[in-house]
Formats: structure tokens, sequence, C-alpha cells
């Protein structure tokens, strides 16, 4: 059944991809590049950055943020956004440490991983039956689930009960290699997460939703069951981030992470994943986090006035998409 | 929005007269690669050139060099003999260089009149003089006889009409040189007659109009002359008067082939039904009944608005049909999705490429890969090795040129994506084939091609059916063709009917 050509023409043509892949590699590592740029100066300018405590607690630092980026990727490479990461961090945390309080410390964690996940599923639910853009009604859910944890922790800081306290902050104590059990889970999960978008038809499904609706539509891909399913991912990681943060301050409130999932999606699209849906990876969630907590560190170590610290970070926002825009734009 | 700095009535549509215009030694590269290479070239004032080649040529590079939307890396451009530097599309506006695209660039949410005169809208002290435009339309609808109605929203507006409008907007800032970029490829064919109609009378009042086309008749009956490009480079320029559409694909494609349609072999006397349609309805379609055999090709014909592709996408599920039933192999397919389709052995290769048939950012390979995932998996994985054999293997099939599988299906050539999008669905092996628009934007080459694979589909017992906006592609490829009209299946035809009695069926003067 081989088409046999009708034209003398068969040496194909140079197509410009051929020819662009060198530009498209530094398009596509652009990112780590500037990571590694970022480490190399702080090793250079100060004696404690490669310190292993330093090292320790930068991954420490950087599971929260990781955890709600690695979200937050899963879902705008699916086309959509997840503005309740936060509440819904909030919200399971508070039910994880209502239920460590009746049914013990592992018990509680794991009912707060199922809240995260049965908060994504309503929230994806809503999503895809409501028909309005996921940005909209994501921002309106979240406002529903912090007022559910207002109205749940009647606005005070709850508490495991006293003789619980010291396994409650489990998450904090050190584990193998010396990193903080915190940072084992973040590597865990984001080890999962990557393969199941990188390696399984679900993945491709992800991808195919994100970057064409109608066409995987017309693919025979349930369109409408692919986003539910990633905001379930998005809701299982707000929860893990949540215990985590809770585990840390020994406690859970309604104002937990308050604005954080900016923050992740600001990672997001650091480490260059498209806003526009399709594109992207979840390591580039988790380098965009990265170089995050990097700054604040570097901040830290050199001892410059935190204060400048956001501008700093807005304006690597910033250049990370305008650079991102203008090397596809000289693709084209 | 009236820019205070706007003058007062600029009807400019008496400005002057269209330029002679030069362009030497005209290079650009993308990338690294050249996609046009020194081209010299000579436009006369009133003249209707026409430029073709296969998709990848530089036509419409070329004709975006004149408009000012792409800067060439090399060479000059004059008009009236005076050396110009176009940086973008406001000097080629002065120049009187208009470019009428593809896509074309209009505000949807606003009225025709408003469009017409977009930026320019008279004004007094910044206050809208709607009166004075409507004024200006009036005259401009005298000179070119469209029946456009200027309160109208433009997103209201079928494609043929708006183009119409993009007309209407760069006659309106006095450009005297119109260069259209595939006009009539969206256009109905009574459409296509008026627009040829109007660039015959625009070239008979002294403007230039440049014309890039993949239709070969439609160029050498309209054009005075004819540039052919080939990977970049200028092969000939001749009148269009010593054309044929062979010598001209000879030109294109560097040496002559088989334009002629692929014959489809005999369906057999007792191949059974394959698919069978009855009373389908929804939207346009107002009760479809058809039925296919096993090895047969049903084409569809008729106007746009007649609810070909609608039907299409009822039969694949892609719209749920308000009433009627579809059977496969005599078994009725109750609330019909894509994916009950997709089980039952139908694909769809649907209309637009872009819009609903391949994810553009995505590499060509998952693409082709997208709709069979369920049948190379290994638990919850994709078994990459297993993928890439099937991928290249179908590529292999339909002749896929990709300079690496794992780029960007956007990076290809319309042709090569189309039979990316056939590649995507034979890897199902569907028993029933869908087929709107086989080969919308597809070169010369290509195109053949395509024919010959679906010929030879249907000769190895696939059921197909062809919707083509192109009625000589429906003919050439069908062993029937039904005419739709108003949603309903109006006449049947079989193989070699006259063109003309298709056509008048279509058009419901039979």
């Amino acid at each position: 059944m081989t088409l046999d050509t009708p034209t003398g023409t068969t040496t194909p043509r140079p197509t410009p991809a051929s020819t662009l892949s060198r530009g498209a590699r530094v398009r596509d590592y652009g990112i780590v590049v500037a990571l590694v740029a970022i480490v190399i100066a702080l090793s250079l300018s100060t004696d404690t950055f490669l310190s292993t405590g330093n090292l320790v607690n930068l991954l420490d630092q950087c599971a929260v943020v990781g955890l709600l980026a690695t979200g937050a990727t899963v879902c705008i490479i699916s086309g959509v956004f997840d503005l309740t990461a936060s509440a819904t961090l909030a919200l399971s945390a508070i039910v994880g440490v209502q239920l460590v309080r009746t049914v013990g410390v592992l018990g509680g964690f794991a009912a707060a991983v199922v809240a995260g996940a049965l908060l994504g599923l309503v929230t994806g639910t809503i999503v895809v039956r409501s028909g309005v853009n996921s940005f909209i009604a994501t921002l309106a859910t979240s406002i529903i689930y912090r007022g559910l944890a207002v109205v749940v922790t009647a606005g005070s800081i709850i508490y495991p009960l006293p003789e619980q306290a010291e396994d409650f902050g489990m998450l904090t104590w050190p584990s193998v290699f010396g990193l903080t059990s915190a940072t084992i889970v973040f590597v865990v999960v984001v080890a999962g997460i990557g393969a199941l978008i990188a390696a399984t038809t679900f993945g491709r499904r992800v991808y195919a939703v994100g970057g064409n609706v109608e066409a995987a539509r017309l693919s025979g891909i349930r369109v409408g069951q692919i986003h539910v399913a990633v905001y379930i991912v998005s809701g299982i990681c707000s929860a893990l981030a949540g215990l985590i943060l809770a585990s840390r301050a020994g406690s859970a409130q309604s104002s937990m992470a308050t604005g954080m999932e900016l923050t992740a999606i600001a990672a997001a699209v650091i480490g260059g994943t498209s806003i526009l849906g399709g594109e992207g990876a979840i390591w580039r969630g988790v380098v965009g986090a990265l170089l995050l907590t990097l700054i604040g560190n570097g901040f830290n170590l050199l001892g410059w006035d935190t204060i400048y610290q956001q501008v700093v970070q807005g304006c690597l926002i910033l250049v990370a998409v305008a650079v991102d825009r203008y090397l596809r734009k000289r693709g084209r | 929005m009236a820019s205070l700095t706007t003058a007062g009535p600029t009807t400019a549509a008496s400005s002057g007269t269209a330029p002679d215009i030069s362009l030497r030694g005209i290079g650009k590269n993308y990338s690294g690669v050249s996609v046009l290479r020194d081209v010299d070239l000579d436009i006369g004032r009133g003249e209707v050139h026409s430029l073709v080649g296969e998709n990848g040529a530089g036509k419409s590079t070329l004709l975006k060099i004149l408009g000012g939307a792409v800067r060439a890396d090399h060479g000059t451009l004059s008009f009236d003999g005076e050396q110009a530097a176009i940086s973008g599309p406001r000097d080629a506006i002065r120049h009187g260089v208009s470019l009428i695209s593809q896509e074309g660039a209009l505000v949807p949410a606003m009225t025709v009149l408003e469009n017409v005169f977009l930026g320019r809208w008279s004004n007094r002290h910044g206050l809208a003089r709607r009166r004075a435009d409507r004024a200006r339309f009036d005259e401009l609808i005298d000179v070119t006889g469209f029946a456009v109605d200027p309160q109208a929203r433009v997103d209201r507006l079928p494609m043929g009409t708006r183009q119409q409008v993009e007309i209407l907007r760069a006659l309106a800032r006095g450009a005297t040189v119109l260069a259209m970029d595939e006009p009539t490829a969206v256009l109905t064919e009574h459409e296509k007659e008026n627009l040829l109609g109007l660039i015959r009378r625009l070239a008979a009042g002294d403007t230039t109009v440049i014309l890039v086309s993949h239709f070969l008749d439609e160029v050498l009956a309209v054009a005075d002359r004819v540039t052919v490009l080939r990977d970049g480079a200028l092969v000939i320029t001749d009148a269009a008067a010593g054309l044929t559409p062979t010598t001209l694909v000879r030109h294109m494609v560097g040496r002559e082939i088989d334009v002629l349609h692929a014959e489809p072999a005999p369906v057999p006397p007792d191949a059974p039904v394959r698919l069978a349609a009855r009373g389908l309805r929804r939207g346009l379609v107002d009760g479809v009944d058809l039925s296919v055999r096993a090895g047969e090709i049903v084409g569809i014909a008729g106007l746009v608005g007649s609810g070909r592709s609608e039907t299409l996408r009822l039969l694949f599920g892609a719209d749920r049909a308000a009433d009627g039933v579809v059977e496969i192999d005599g078994e009725t397919l109750t609330r019909l999705t894509p994916r009950k389709a997709m089980a039952a052995g139908i694909a769809l290769v649907p209309e637009s490429r872009k819009e609903e048939g391949l994810v553009m950012v995505r590499s060509v390979r998952e693409n082709i890969a997208l709709a069979s995932l369920a049948g190379r998996r290994y638990g919850p994985f994709v078994r990459p090795a297993a993928e890439r054999t099937s991928v290249d293997d179908v590529s292999r099939t339909v002749d896929i040129r990709a300079a690496q599988p794992t780029a960007a299906v956007e990076t290809l050539s319309g042709g090569n994506q189309q039979k990316a999008l056939f590649a995507k669905w034979l890897l199902r092996e569907p028993r029933v084939l869908l087929i709107d628009e086989p080969t919308r934007g597809v070169d010369v080459a290509a195109k053949t091609q395509i024919h010959r694979l679906v010929v030879e589909l249907a000769r190895n017992g696939m059921a197909v059916v062809v919707v083509s906006s192109e009625i000589e592609e429906v003919l050439g490829l069908s062993h029937r063709v039904l005419v739709l009209r108003q949603g309903r299946v109006v006449g049947e035809f079989p193989r070699g009917a006259p063109r003309e009695d298709v056509m008048a069926a279509a058009f419901g003067h039979a």
C-alpha cells in the first residue's frame, strides 16, 4: 500500500525544524542554564551555600512551593488553571489536624490527602460541568474553600493533642541522606507525577487536551475526565504541601499559604511551561520552584536586604517569560 | 477609540495610480534556511500577477514582503523606480500596497462599517461622524458591486463576505496594489466567480492585483502574467496566455506529473453495505439518508451551508444528532459519540487540521499515535518502541516528509500535516473513513498522493465518504456523488456524470 511519489524531488527539503534544533535546545534548557549559573554564583560568592546544612534547608524550603508548582504544571499542561491550590491546601490541612486529634497522626495525614483529592474532584467537576473558564471557576471555588476553612476552624488556629505534638512534626524529621522527610515526600511525589505525565497514555492525553481540546475530543479522548483527573492530582499535591506546612508549624489555620497558588503558577511558568497549554514538563515546575527558592536563599546568605527579594522574583518571572517568547518567535 | 490625531476624511481611494513595482535580489532566511533566494520580479501598473508554487516554495513569503508583514533579508524593493524601505504594513500601505491575508485581520466584534474604516473613522474633534463613513462606504460599494450590510457584525458573516470587507478596507485606505493570499480557498463557487470578476474590474481600473493561489485554472483565467517559484527561487515569469495547468505544474515540481485523479477500483457487486444513515437531523442537516458499501467511495457535494461537513460530523458523533439512525454493518449505533464511532471502526479526517485535527504544538509522532494509544500500552505506560515502529511504518505508507518525527507538527508543510492526519486514523485500521476536505491547503504533489491513498484504501475494502468544496475532487475520487442542498440529499450521480449537472443540483436549478 506504499505510495510511490509522483514527483522526482524525493530529497526531503530541509524544513526549518531540522536546522532549528540548536535554537530549540537552548530554548528547552535555558532555564537549567540559569539555575546552574545562580548555583555557581552563590557557591563562589559565599562559603555557606554548598554546606550540607544549607542544601538540606534549601530543599526543605522548596518542598511546599515545589509540590504546588507540580500540581499547577499538570493543570496548565492540560489547559486549565487551579487557583484553588492554596485554599485546598489550607482546608485539607485543617481536616487533617482535626482528624489527627481523633484517629491519630498517620490516620489524620492520610485523611488530609483524601480530603485534597476529594476537593480536587469537586473543583474539577465544577469547572467541567459549569463550562465557566477555569480561571474564573477556580477563583470562585477557592473563595468558597477559604470560607469553609474559616467556618470549620471558627477562625482560630487548631492544634493536634499535646501528646501528639512531637509525632505531628514528623515531616520535619531528618530522613535518608540527612534530607528532611518533607523533602523525601516532595521528591517521591514529583517523580511519580513526572512519570505519570511523561510516560503514560494518561500523560499523552493531558498534553493533547491542553494543546487542542477539539482535536483531542475527536480522537476519542474524554476531555472532561482528563480535566477532573488533573484537578485531583493538583488537590493531592496541595494536601501534601499543607501537611508539610502544618507539620512545621505544629498547627493549621484558615489563612495558611494565602496567595501561594500564584507563586506556584509563577514557578511553572518560569520553568518554561506554556501558559497556553499542551507544552511543558513536571521537571520544569520543579526547576522554577528551585529558582524562586534559591533567590530567597541567596538573599539570606549574601546578607542582602530581603525587602528587595520580591522585586527580584518579579523581574525573574518577567525575564523568563520574555526570553521564552523571544526564542519561540525567532524559532518560527 | 477614534484617535484625535487621525485627520478628517482621508478617502484616499483616489490617491493616485498604482506604482510600477520592482523587486531585485530578494532573499529571506528563517533560522538559517533560505525560503527565498535572489528573486527578481517586475509588476506593472494594473497588472494581475499570480504567484504559484508548491507549499513552501516561498510565494506567501514573497507576498508578505511586499505587504510589509515580513522583512526581506536581502534585496531591494522599488516603487516607480524609487527604492523604498518597507519595515511594516504602514510603509507598504503608504506605497498603496495592501495585504489581504488568508486568515483575515478584522475585528470580529465590530460592524462591517467600523472595520472598513478601522482606525480612520471620520471624526470631528474626535467625535465619530458615522454618516460621513456611511457615504464613503456607499461609494466603495458602487465601485466593487459587493452586497454587504454595513451594520452587520463581522463575526456573524460567512468567510466570503469577511474577505469582501477586507478588500473594501484596503480600497478605503487607498490601496492601488492588492496582495491576496489564497483568496478563493474559503469561498464557494459562486463567491469565487464574483471575486475573479472583481479582480478583472479592478485591474481594468489600473489597480494592480498580486494573487497567490493553488488553483491553477483560476490563475490562468484571471492573471495577465504568472510567476512560478520553486524552493524559494524564481523558475519562470511568463504571460498566462502561453501557459497551461500542465506546464505550470511541470515548472512547480520540476517535471511533469500526472494531475489527473486516481481512478477508483470498481466496487465488487457483492460488497455489503458497511455504513448506513437514515433521517439524520440537526441544525443545517434536515433528514439525510445515505449508504456506503465496503470498498465504495461516496462523494458529497454541495454549497457552503448545504450541511455537508455537518453530515459527516453527525456520522462520527462529533455532534449529537437530534434525530436519525447510524448503522455499521446493519447494527445501530445509539447515542453516538466519537469514542463509540471509533470503537465501531469509524474515523473522521476533519475539515480543519489546525482547529479539529492536529495538536499543533505536539510532535508528529505524538499526533499520529494519539487515536490509538490504548493499542500500544503496558499497563498505564506507553510502549515507546512499539509506538516508534507503528508510527514509522504508517508514516512511510502515507509518505510523510518530516525532518524528525519529534518535530512539532506545526513545522510541517500543509501537505505533510494532512498526511499525518491520515496516518493517525490509519493506525486504527478503520472500516469506515469519513474525509472532510481531503486536500485543502495541500500542494499539488501531496494532493495526488492523498488521492491515490484514498483510492487504495477503498480497494482494500474500506468504506469512504469524501466531502470537498472542490467539485472536481469529489467527482474525480468517488464512485457515486450525493448532492446536498439545504440539508437534504437532492441528487445522486454515478461516476462520470457531467460537472454541470452536479452543480445545477447543488444550486437548485436542475
